[in-house]
C-alpha cells in the first residue's frame, strides 16, 4: 500500500473538519494538514442545514441564558463546563465567520440579525436566510483555499484509525476513484465526520451520514458515550424525509392536527396564545414536539396520507412577502417535493431522524482516550447537547469544537516526538487484509441493500421514538443477527476504479456497529430522559441515570455499556418547564 | 401491473469496457419519485455495480448532476412525473471526462474555482473584538443570488465554451468571482482579475446564456459574467486614461 | 492504475441537439449580414461621391428584387439582433432605485422606446 506522511489528518470535510484544519493551519503555519473525505468538502451534510447557528450578541440576553437554555434543553445530561465553555465561545466564532464573508442575514442597521429558536428564552439563533448550513459550509470551505498547507484529500473513503503503543498514528483510507489504499502516517488525527442518521428509515440525513467515524474511533478502542439519544426532527417531509427548518416556526408557523388543533398544548406546551411565544407550543424543544406527534398518532388524530401519518405545519398567516424573505428555501422544497405551496396551503410533516447527540466520548478540549486522537461535531459527545440538542447549537458547536479540536491536534502533534511507524503492528496491514477479503469472497450470500432496510426497520419500531424493554431487546437480538449475516455481505462489484458497492458495503458495517452501541445504550437506560424516551420507565431517574452511558467495542461480542459522571456545576436538575404565559 | 419507467443509462467501467455503452433498467413509477430515486432503486435491487453521486436528495449539494433526456438535471430534482411515458437517458454531465458511469472527473472545475481566490480579502483586516462589519439588507442583496451556487456543475455541461475550451474558467467560478467583488466587505476584485479578465476568464464567454436557464438554484451565471465585462472594460480605460491613479 | 478517463469529443453538429443553441447560433449569424449591409452602405457612399450616373446606377441596384429581397433579410437580421440584445439588457446592467431591483422589463421597455424615438427622430430628418 501507499504511504503519506503528514502532521495532521482530518476525516471529514463538513463544517467542523474545515473548522478544525483552519484553526490547525492558523496555530502552527508550518504543519501540513491532509483534509480527506469520502465526498468533496461542498457535498457535506453540514450544506443541508437550514435554521441557523446560536450565540449571544444581543442586548437583551447573557452567556447564561444560552447557558441555562441549552443545559436545560439537553435534560441536564450536559457538562457544564463545556456548556459554559461553548457559549462564551460561539459568539467569537459566529463573527469570525462573518469576518470570512459568511453572508448572515441583518437587521436594518447593518448589524446580524437573530431570529428566534426551539427552546430558548431569547432569541440568539443567527441565520442566513433559511440555508444557514449552505452558507456557513461554502464560506468555510472557500476561506479554506486560502491556506496551502491545508492538502485536501477528495474523495477518499477512511476505513480504520491506526494505532501504535496506544497511540493514534494514523489513517488507513481508500482512494476511490481508483481503488489505491493508502495509509496516512501522522502525529495527530481528527475525526469530524458527521452524524448516523442513515441507520434509520425516515431522517434528514443524506447519503454520506453512515456514522463511519464513530465506527473507526469505536473499533480502535475510544468508547462511544450517550448513543441512545436520537434526535427526531419534529417537522420533516413524508417520504423523502427532506428537513423542513425550526425556522419556520421561530418565524410563527403552528403545527395542528386531522381537526386543525394546535394540539402541542395538550402536551404541557401551552396556552396556544399569545403567539409567537419562546420557549412556548411549537417553540418547544424537539424531543417533546416529536413525542406528542406520536401520541396524536396514537391517539388517531394525525392525517393520513399514502407516506404514513403526519400533521400539518401552517406558515399561511406569515404571508408571501416573509415567506420569500425568510424562508423561500421552505417554499421551494414543499413546493418540489410535497406538491404545496406553503403559501396557501399548509404543509404535511412528521418527525424523522435528524441528528445524533452521542458520539465519540471527548473532553471539553476534543481529546479522546486514544492519544492523539480528536472528535468535534457531530460525530463526537462533549457533551454540551446531553439528552437532546436546541436547535442551532450545533452550527454554533461545529466551530467551537472544531476550532478547539484543529489547535488541539495541532499542539499535540508539534509537540509529540513522530511516532513508530509499522504497518503490521498498527493494524494497517490487517485492515487491508480485510477489503481485500472482501474482494475474494466467494460464498457471499447476503445484500447489502436488504441487510441495510432489515437494520433500519428494527431501529425505528425498536428504538424509535418511543421504546421499551421488549423492544430494544428485538433490536438487539435482529442488530446481532444482522451482523453475523454481515459477515456473508456480497461485494457484487469487484472493480477498483469508483466503487460504491464497496463504500455501500463498508458503511453498512459501521453502521451496524454504531446501531449496536445505540441500542444496548438504550436497553440498559431504564429511564426516560430527553429524547429516550421509555413507555416501561417513564419518568426521569437522577439517582440512577444522571451519569453518561459509555459503550465499548468487543469485536464480534456485544458491547459492554459502562457510565461515566455529568460535570455538574451550577445548574442543578429541575423540572423542564416550556409553555406557560408569556415571558 | 404496477407502471414503470424505462431508463437508458450510459455505463463505462474502464477496467473492462473500452468504451461507453447504454444499459436499459426498469424501475417502478412513482408519483412522488425523482430520477435519483429510480437509481437508488437499481442499485439496490437490480444492479450494485452502478456508480453515481448523490447525497442530500434535497437540491442543496450539488452532487447528482447528470443529463437526463440531454438536458443538465440534478438527478433529486428531475421527477419521473415528468418523463412519464417516454424513455429516461442518463448520462454523465457533458463536458467532463467519465471516470466511470455516471461518476465525472471534476478536477478541472476544483482548480479554476481556486484560481479565482473565492474568499473575502478584506480591507484593513478589522479585529475580531470589534464585532462584525456593518452590512445593510441592501447590501446584503447586491451580491446575495451570486451566493446560491451549490458547484453542481450543470452550468459547465450546458455551456458549449466549456465543451469547446478546456481553459475557459467557466460560469459557477466566474460567479463565485463576482460575488466577493460585489461583497462590500471585499477589497479583492484586482487580486482576481488576473484570471476572472483574462481571456480564457470572462472573454471567453459569448453570453450563450445557456448556463443561466439550466442552474437550479437560479445564480445567473450569465449576468455575473457579462456585467464583469463591463466592469472589467471600465476598470482597464480608467488605467489606461489615468495611469497610477488608485483603482 | 486501474483508471482510463473517457473523454467525450464535441460534434461539430452540437449546436442542433438543442433549440437553445439553435436560437444562439442565428443570433451569432445576424453579425455577418449586419456586416454585409454595412458593406451596401459603404458602396452607397462610394457611388455617391462618384457622382450622379454612379449613383443612379447604385439606387436602381438596391431597388431591384433581388437588392429588396436582399435588404428585407438584412432587416430581419438586424431586427433580430435588436430584441436578443434588448432582451439580454437587464442582466448585464441590474438596477437598483430605492432600495428595490428595477424589474428587468422595465429596463427592456426602455430601450425599445429609445429605439423608437431616435427612429421616429431618423424618419422626420429623412423627410419621411
Amino acid at each position: 500500500m501507499d504511504l503519506i506522511s503528514t502532521d495532521v489528518v482530518i476525516v471529514g470535510a463538513g463544517g467542523a473538519g474545515i473548522r478544525a484544519a483552519i484553526a490547525a493551519v492558523e496555530a502552527d503555519p508550518s504543519l501540513r494538514v491532509a483534509l480527506l473525505s469520502k465526498v468533496y468538502p461542498m457535498r457535506s451534510h453540514t450544506v443541508a442545514a437550514e435554521g441557523g447557528a446560536a450565540g449571544v450578541v444581543k442586548d437583551n440576553d447573557s452567556l447564561d441564558n444560552h447557558f441555562h437554555d441549552t443545559v436545560s434543553g439537553g435534560d441536564w445530561l450536559c457538562d457544564q463546563d463545556a456548556v459554559d465553555l461553548f457559549v462564551n465561545e460561539a459568539p467569537r466564532e459566529l463573527v469570525q465567520m462573518e469576518h470570512w464573508g459568511c453572508p448572515w442575514s441583518r437587521e436594518p442597521s447593518g448589524k446580524v440579525a437573530v431570529r428566534p429558536f426551539g427552546g430558548m428564552k431569547i432569541e440568539r439563533t443567527w441565520y442566513a436566510a433559511d440555508k444557514t448550513g449552505f452558507h456557513m459550509l461554502h464560506t468555510l470551505f472557500q476561506t479554506s483555499l486560502k491556506y496551502p498547507s491545508i492538502e485536501r484529500f477528495d474523495e477518499y473513503y477512511s476505513t480504520d484509525l491506526l494505532v501504535e503503543d496506544g497511540r493514534c498514528v494514523g489513517v488507513l483510507a481508500i482512494e476511490m476513484r481508483s481503488g489505491r489504499v493508502v495509509a496516512f502516517k501522522a502525529n495527530a488525527v481528527v475525526i469530524a465526520t458527521g452524524g448516523a442518521g442513515r441507520i434509520f428509515p425516515f431522517t434528514t440525513n443524506g447519503a454520506v451520514k453512515t456514522g463511519d467515524g464513530m465506527a473507526m474511533a469505536y473499533r480502535a478502542g475510544v468508547p462511544l458515550k450517550d448513543m441512545e439519544f436520537i434526535q427526531y426532527h419534529p417537522t420533516g417531509l413524508p417520504g423523502t424525509g427532506i428537513l423542513i427548518t425550526e425556522g419556520s416556526r421561530g418565524e410563527g408557523g403552528i403545527l395542528v392536527n386531522k381537526d386543525g388543533y394546535r394540539y402541542l398544548q395538550d402536551y404541557n406546551l401551552g396556552p396556544p396564545d399569545p403567539w409567537p411565544r419562546k420557549k412556548a407550543m411549537e417553540l418547544g424543544p424537539r424531543d417533546r414536539l416529536s413525542q406528542a406527534f406520536w401520541h396524536e398518532q396514537q391517539k388517531g388524530r394525525t392525517i393520513r396520507t399514502p407516506h404514513g401519518d403526519v400533521v400539518h405545519l401552517d406558515i399561511r398567516h406569515l404571508g408571501e412577502k416573509k415567506i420569500d424573505e425568510r424562508l423561500p428555501m421552505v417554499r421551494e422544497l414543499a413546493r418540489a417535493y410535497v406538491g404545496v405551496d406553503p403559501v396557501h396551503e399548509p404543509i404535511p410533516v412528521r418527525p424523522v431522524v435528524h441528528y445524533t447527540m452521542g458520539g465519540i466520548h471527548t473532553d471539553i478540549d476534543t481529546a479522546t482516550p486514544l492519544a492523539g486522537l480528536f472528535a468535534a461535531g457531530e460525530c463526537a459527545c462533549v457533551s454540551i447537547n446531553g439528552a437532546n440538542r436546541l436547535g442551532s447549537n450545533s452550527l454554533a458547536e461545529i466551530l467551537v469544537f472544531g476550532a478547539r479540536a484543529g489547535r488541539a491536534a495541532a499542539a499535540f502533534a508539534s509537540a509529540a516526538p513522530a511516532g513508530a511507524f509499522h504497518a503490521a503492528a498498527n493494524g494497517a496491514e490487517a485492515a487491508h487484509a480485510r477489503l481485500t477479503a472482501l474482494f475474494m469472497r466467494e460464498d457471499g450470500t447476503e445484500s447489502v441493500s436488504r441487510l441495510r432496510k432489515a437494520m433500519n426497520e428494527t431501529m425505528e419500531t425498536g428504538a424509535g421514538i418511543y421504546r421499551t424493554e421488549r423492544s430494544l431487546q428485538e433490536t438487539c437480538r435482529m442488530l446481532a443477527e444482522l451482523r453475523a449475516r454481515y459477515q456473508r455481505v456480497e461485494l457484487v462489484d469487484r472493480s477498483n476504479v469508483f466503487n460504491t458497492d464497496l463504500i455501500q458495503v463498508l458503511e453498512l458495517g459501521s453502521m451496524l456497529q454504531v446501531a449496536e452501541a445505540m441500542a444496548h445504550s438504550a436497553l440498559r437506560r431504564k429511564e426516560s430522559r430527553g429524547s429516550h424516551q421509555r413507555l416501561d420507565h417513564p419518568e426521569r431517574d437522577d439517582d440512577g441515570y444522571l451519569r453518561h452511558s459509555l459503550a465499548s467495542c468487543r469485536g464480534e461480542d456485544l458491547p459492554a455499556i459502562d457510565y461515566c459522571d455529568v460535570t455538574i456545576t451550577r445548574s442543578q436538575p429541575a423540572q423542564r418547564v416550556y409553555g406557560g404565559a408569556a415571558a | 401491473m404496477t407502471e414503470t419507467v424505462t431508463l437508458e443509462v450510459l455505463r463505462y467501467r474502464p477496467e473492462t469496457d473500452s468504451e461507453p455503452h447504454f444499459q436499459t433498467y426498469t424501475a417502478p413509477y412513482n408519483e412522488d419519485w425523482v430520477v435519483l430515486d429510480a437509481l437508488n432503486h437499481v442499485k439496490d435491487h437490480v444492479d450494485q455495480t452502478l456508480s453515481y453521486r448523490w447525497s442530500c436528495h434535497m437540491a442543496v449539494c450539488g452532487s447528482c448532476g447528470m443529463m437526463i433526456n440531454g438536458e443538465p438535471k440534478l438527478s433529486c430534482h428531475a421527477f419521473l412525473r415528468d418523463y412519464r411515458g417516454k424513455t429516461i437517458r442518463i448520462e454523465p454531465l457533458d463536458h467532463f471526462p467519465i471516470e466511470r458511469d455516471l461518476v465525472v472527473v471534476m478536477d478541472s472545475f476544483m482548480a479554476k474555482l481556486s484560481s479565482v481566490k473565492p474568499y473575502l480579502i478584506p480591507k484593513p483586516e478589522k479585529p475580531l473584538d470589534d464585532g462584525e462589519h456593518l452590512q445593510t439588507p441592501l447590501q446584503l442583496m447586491a451580491f446575495k443570488q451570486y451566493t446560491q451556487c451549490i458547484n453542481c456543475l450543470l452550468c459547465y455541461a450546458a455551456c458549449p465554451q466549456c465543451g469547446l475550451n478546456d481553459d475557459f474558467v467557466g460560469p459557477a467560478a466566474l460567479a463565485l468571482a463576482h460575488r466577493y467583488n460585489l461583497d462590500s466587505r471585499d477589497a479583492g476584485k484586482d487580486d482576481r482579475t488576473g484570471v476572472v479578465a483574462s481571456n480564457p476568464g470572462v472573454w471567453e464567454c459569448t453570453f450563450v446564456g445557456a448556463c443561466s436557464d439550466v442552474c437550479p438554484k437560479h445564480v445567473d451565471p450569465a449576468a455575473a459574467i457579462q456585467q464583469t465585462k463591463i466592469s472589467a472594460s471600465l476598470d482597464w480605460f480608467k488605467a489606461k486614461l489615468m495611469p497610477g491613479a488608485s483603482p | 492504475m486501474s483508471r482510463r478517463p473517457y473523454v467525450r469529443q464535441v460534434e461539430r453538429s452540437w449546436w442542433l441537439a438543442h433549440p437553445r443553441y439553435v436560437a444562439y447560433m442565428a443570433r451569432e449569424i445576424t453579425s455577418l449580414f449586419i456586416g454585409l449591409y454595412c458593406a451596401l452602405l459603404v458602396v452607397g457612399l462610394v457611388r455617391l461621391a462618384q457622382g450622379p450616373a454612379a449613383w443612379e446606377g447604385f439606387l436602381a441596384a438596391a431597388s431591384s428584387a433581388p437588392g429588396v429581397l436582399f435588404q428585407l433579410v438584412c432587416l430581419a437580421f438586424a431586427a433580430y439582433h435588436s430584441v436578443t440584445w434588448f432582451a439580454l439588457t437587464p442582466k448585464a446592467m441590474p438596477l437598483t432605485l430605492r432600495g428595490k431591483r428595477v424589474p428587468g422589463g422595465a429596463i427592456v421597455g426602455a430601450h425599445y422606446a429609445v429605439w423608437a424615438a431616435v427612429s421616429l427622430v431618423v424618419l422626420i430628418a429623412a423627410g419621411v
